[in-house]
């Protein structure tokens, strides 16, 4: 296991090229365990201020040094992503694995439902959600919502996987030699899955994250919890632009865009050394 | 040029650089041989031994990794046409391409484009080639489905929707419709049922004797040779280690390894135990030293480590790269090895 | 014929059955508050004016028989669907008593015009510059293109729009931020209309081709990485079909299937883009419909926007669906 990461950081650029990237960003919101401020005090420090030394991401309108902020805000949006893409690959790999090897009438229920959910647009429901739990909905509920949606499509794509699992030999040893159709599955599909699970859990953050800033942005979800959605939902509506403090945005903004990008690019990199025939592609000096 | 293939100390490699480990897989290693007009010539050795990429080399089909790092393949079509698929440039290959060169791939599903009506494709391939088009076009088309008990309709029809034999017998018309001299056929009858099997062999023999073409056949199946080739030659690890006419090749083969291959065709009421070859089939990356077959050869002796035996004329149309080539017997019986 | 016949009436099946568990689970969500709605209105009608403890029952008596809350929730469910089937979603709150169906209808031309002009040119577009960076791997162009595609891929909606705003309203004036169509032209079937829509319309349908032909154009070209290694696209090379036939019949064609279908996968996303970029641009479609209507506390409305694009949506994967067979014959009733 280790090996291949090792050569993957080596010889493909896209991998290492993600990884620093999303590093950069990790450590960025883990300096906010030492943060030496409270995140939901409001007018603590001189407002609107540039970046300069003392404060290095500058001051928001609402007297907070926006490093701090910006740390919890990314600590908490990463936290979001990652909730909800463990949730919902839980309940793609159950999904995926069961339709695809047990199959029949499991597998046509199961995939009824995968497509239901596929059709079913997300952002109403959201906001209608937002609309009628008013203050009570917090940011665990939103991710079980969130991983209720980001299943379907890796679970199609583990379905497919298994199908052709099911028909290989030590499967039929497996069988043969009475392991429970679950323990087959635990124990000799999964790891066959891991790889996308691992590729599809980076888009899956992407696009958790990214609805979550969509959110919170339009002012639909908890506003005191200082998110991306949230940081950049203040800015506008002190409109920062028109202010003038321009790093109110285009900090956090590039910010994300570096943290999107490198979960893209292992996500793309990823991808790419798993599937078989490309690996033969990249063989030709 | 009196032979139509011309082929001197061909060699492909394989050459990959992968996460900074570098390799070089000799598919085809210093192979001379040359085909004659009107003539069928079987290609036999196990999976992995070179046969496939060098017949891929032939066809002008071949794609980096594999690469050709030396010797030349001349083809010689009548007419002043003559090409050398090594070095020539890209609008000389086209011009031969189905018109003088066909091939004949493995696999009848996969190789017609499944979005595409039968009738299109042939288009697609033939219609360039013939310089026909329209309705002449499609005469000529329908007239060769005839002659291989093919109805018009299945021109209009998607390939999914004809039978595994119709399928088949369309991808021996796609490749014969233009009456090509030369053609390459890889294994055109492994995954079809024996029944089939030899509908389609003596479609392609009939076909070719009336065409007058020379076909190059690949397959590991020493029965489909016995059949209808006229001359065999035998690859080993990415050389030629014997070649001679079909009779010859099972009644006196001159090789140990030919005389194993040979011996494992099954014979009607023969029922002696048939000798496996101990060992597997070398790696191309990193061959023997020597003879390559010796690590596996029943006759091996000291100079067949070390010294690697040339591609020899035994007799008349009968070459071999044996040094122990007058002691191999055919090995028919319980008799298995000869230990001298 | 036939086949087909009994493929189409198995996705309208489908197409039904999505569309019910759809609008059930937005009712669900809507009856999951702990706040009935007829507590929020008399909260708001409280908060601006004073009235007597027997209006306030009243009025609550009165809502809650509107509201239809003062029967069980199975009944409530059951008069919901009926209601549904004829697209009746009671009065909206922010426009009382325009029936919230009625603001729906002004408001979907708009998003479903923008949507599908755009997505279609993205995913043509995408699919096509796609195929080409597949197929001929060495172009140095069609290279650049795909690294400009992968640091655009992953960027969210919200801010792609709100960047076309930064630069187009601020920076370099030069196209219209807000509104569906310029204040001064008259609504009509006039050259001058249409033209204005286009006009207004630039920028939230350039927000949308950037975000989504990043993902097609990386999607066709991995595609077209693989079909290309296909048996009948190194056969048709032996046979020296020509190369323009070969990329568009043999490469394109094949690929773009399953590009297909997932188009049809992704339109929910889509949409909720498109209901997302319109809020930027104050474009007059559902995206503000939505937003006025939270802002109101408007559940009617919401409801009404929900559920009409559930229907749009699975409405369009259906037609996808049903164009499905035409582009790939191989697939029937399965």
């Amino acid at each position: 296991m280790f090996s291949v990461f090792r050569d993957l950081v080596r010889y493909n650029l896209e991998f290492a090229i993600g990884l620093v990237l999303l590093f950069a960003v990790v450590i960025f919101s883990c300096l906010s365990f030492f943060s030496p401020v409270d995140p939901s005090m409001v007018y603590r420090v001189v407002p609107d201020q540039p970046p300069n030394l003392d404060y290095w991401f500058g001051t928001n309108s609402r007297g907070q040094d926006m490093f701090w902020q910006l740390s919890f805000a990314f600590r908490n949006s990463l936290t979001f992503g990652v909730t909800v893409a463990i949730l919902s690959r839980i309940i793609s790999i159950v999904v995926g694995l069961a339709a695809g090897y047990l199959g029949g009438w499991v597998d046509r229920v199961l995939m009824f439902v995968n497509d239901i959910f596929v059709a079913i647009p997300i952002f109403p429901i959201l906001i209608l959600f937002y609309l009628v739990m008013k203050t009570g909905s917090n940011s665990f509920v939103l991710a079980i919502l969130m991983a209720c949606f980001g299943w379907p499509f890796d679970a199609r794509l583990i379905r497919s996987v298994a199908l052709g699992l099911r028909y290989r030999e030590f499967t039929r040893q497996a069988v043969f030699a009475g392991m429970s159709p679950l323990r087959i599955m635990w124990e000799e599909h999964l790891p066959y899955v891991m790889p996308i699970i691992f590729s599809t859990a980076m888009a899956n953050m992407i696009w958790a994250i990214g609805l979550e800033v969509t959110l919170a942005v339009l002012g639909f979800t908890n506003l005191n919890i200082p998110t991306i959605g949230t940081t950049l939902y203040w800015a506008n509506n002190h409109s920062a632009l028109v202010v003038g403090t321009w790093w109110w945005i285009v900090i956090p903004v590039a910010i994300v865009v570096i943290m999107f990008l490198g979960l893209f690019l292992l996500a793309v990199s990823l991808n790419e050394y798993i599937d078989p025939r490309s690996r033969l592609r990249r063989m030709g000096a | 040029m009196a032979n139509v293939l011309e082929v001197r100390n061909l060699k492909a490699y394989y050459l990959m650089n992968y996460f900074g480990v570098q390799r070089e897989v000799r598919a085809v290693d210093d192979i001379t041989m040359s085909i004659g007009r009107n003539e069928v010539y079987g290609i036999a050795g196990e999976s992995s031994s070179g046969k496939t990429s060098f017949i891929k080399v032939l066809a002008a089909a071949i794609r980096p990794p594999l690469r050709v790092v030396g010797g030349s393949a001349t083809y010689d079509f009548g007419g002043g046409i003559e090409v050398d698929v090594t070095a020539a440039r890209d609008e000389d290959i086209e011009a031969i391409r189905w018109r003088h060169l066909s091939y004949i791939m493995q696999g009848s599903m996969s190789v017609l484009n499944p979005l595409r009506r039968v009738g299109k494709i042939f288009e697609d391939f033939a219609s360039r080639p013939l310089g026909l088009s329209g309705p002449a076009f499609r005469q000529v088309v329908v007239d060769h489905l005839g002659r291989l008990k093919l109805p018009p309709s299945v021109l209009n029809a998607y390939p999914h929707e004809l039978s595994g034999g119709m399928r088949q017998r369309v991808t021996i018309g796609l490749a014969t419709v233009c009456k090509p001299q030369f053609i390459i056929a890889d294994e055109p009858t492994t995954a079809l049922d024996v029944v089939v099997q030899k509908d389609v062999l003596s479609l392609i023999k009939s076909l070719q004797v009336e065409m007058g073409s020379s076909i190059v056949f690949v397959t590991h199946d020493m029965s489909v040779h016995a059949n209808i080739a006229d001359r065999i030659g035998i690859i080993y690890a990415g050389r030629l280690v014997e070649e001679g006419p079909t009779r010859q090749m099972f009644t006196a083969p001159r090789h140990p390894y030919t005389a194993h291959l040979v011996a494992s065709l099954p014979r009607i009421g023969d029922m002696a135990r048939r000798p496996a070859l101990e060992g597997r089939p070398p790696s191309l990356a990193a061959p023997p030293q020597g003879c390559r077959f010796h690590p596996r050869c029943p006759l091996a002796v000291e100079k067949c480590k070390t010294e690697v035996p040339p591609l020899a004329t035994i007799g008349p149309g009968h070459r071999t790269a044996c040094w122990r080539a007058d002691d191999v017997r055919p090995l028919v019986g319980a008799e298995a090895a000869v230990h001298a | 014929m036939k086949d087909y016949l009994l493929f189409a009436l198995k996705r309208i099946v489908q197409l039904l059955a999505v569309i019910l568990a759809g609008c059930s689970i937005a009712f669900l969500i809507a009856h999951l508050s702990p706040i009935s709605p007829v507590e929020q209105i008399i909260m708001q009608v409280t908060g601006r004016s004073a009235a007597s403890p027997e209006a306030i029952e009243k009025l609550r008596a009165a809502l809650t028989e509107q509201f239809g809350l003062d029967v069980p929730l199975w009944q409530q469910y059951l008069s919901f669907l009926g209601r549904l089937v004829v697209l009746d979603f009671g009065p909206a709150l922010i426009a009382f008593p325009t029936p919230a169906m009625d603001l729906v209808r002004l408001a979907l031309p708009w998003t479903v015009g923008l949507l599908t002009v755009s997505t279609i040119i993205t995913w043509l577009l995408g699919n096509i510059f796609g195929a080409l960076a597949g197929y001929f791997q060495n172009s140095r162009l069609l290279k650049a293109f795909g690294i400009i595609a992968i640091g655009i891929q992953p960027i969210p909606y919200y801010i792609v729009a709100f960047l076309l705003v930064i630069i187009f309203g601020f920076m370099w004036p030069i196209l219209p931020i807000s509104g569906g169509f310029a204040m001064n032209v008259t609504p009509g079937w006039t050259w001058q209309f249409a033209l204005s829509i286009v006009h207004y319309s630039l920028l939230p349908a350039f927000a949308l081709v950037i975000v989504g032909i990043g993902t097609w154009f990386l999607g066709m070209r991995a595609l077209v990485s693989n079909v290309i290694t296909e048996d009948y696209v190194t056969y048709a090379e032996l046979g020296g079909v020509k190369e323009g036939r070969i990329v568009s019949s043999y490469v394109f064609r094949n690929a773009l299937v399953p590009q297909l279908t997932a188009l049809a996968m992704s339109l929910g996303g889509i949409f909720s883009g498109t209901v997302i970029t319109e809020q930027v641009f104050t474009y007059p479609g559902l995206g503000s419909l939505l937003i006025r209507a939270v802002n109101g506390g408007d559940t009617a409305v919401v409801m009404a926007i929900s559920c009409i694009s559930i229907i749009s949506v699975a409405g369009a994967i259906f037609i996808i669906d049903l164009v499905h067979p035409l582009l790939d014959p191989r697939v029937k009733a399965e």
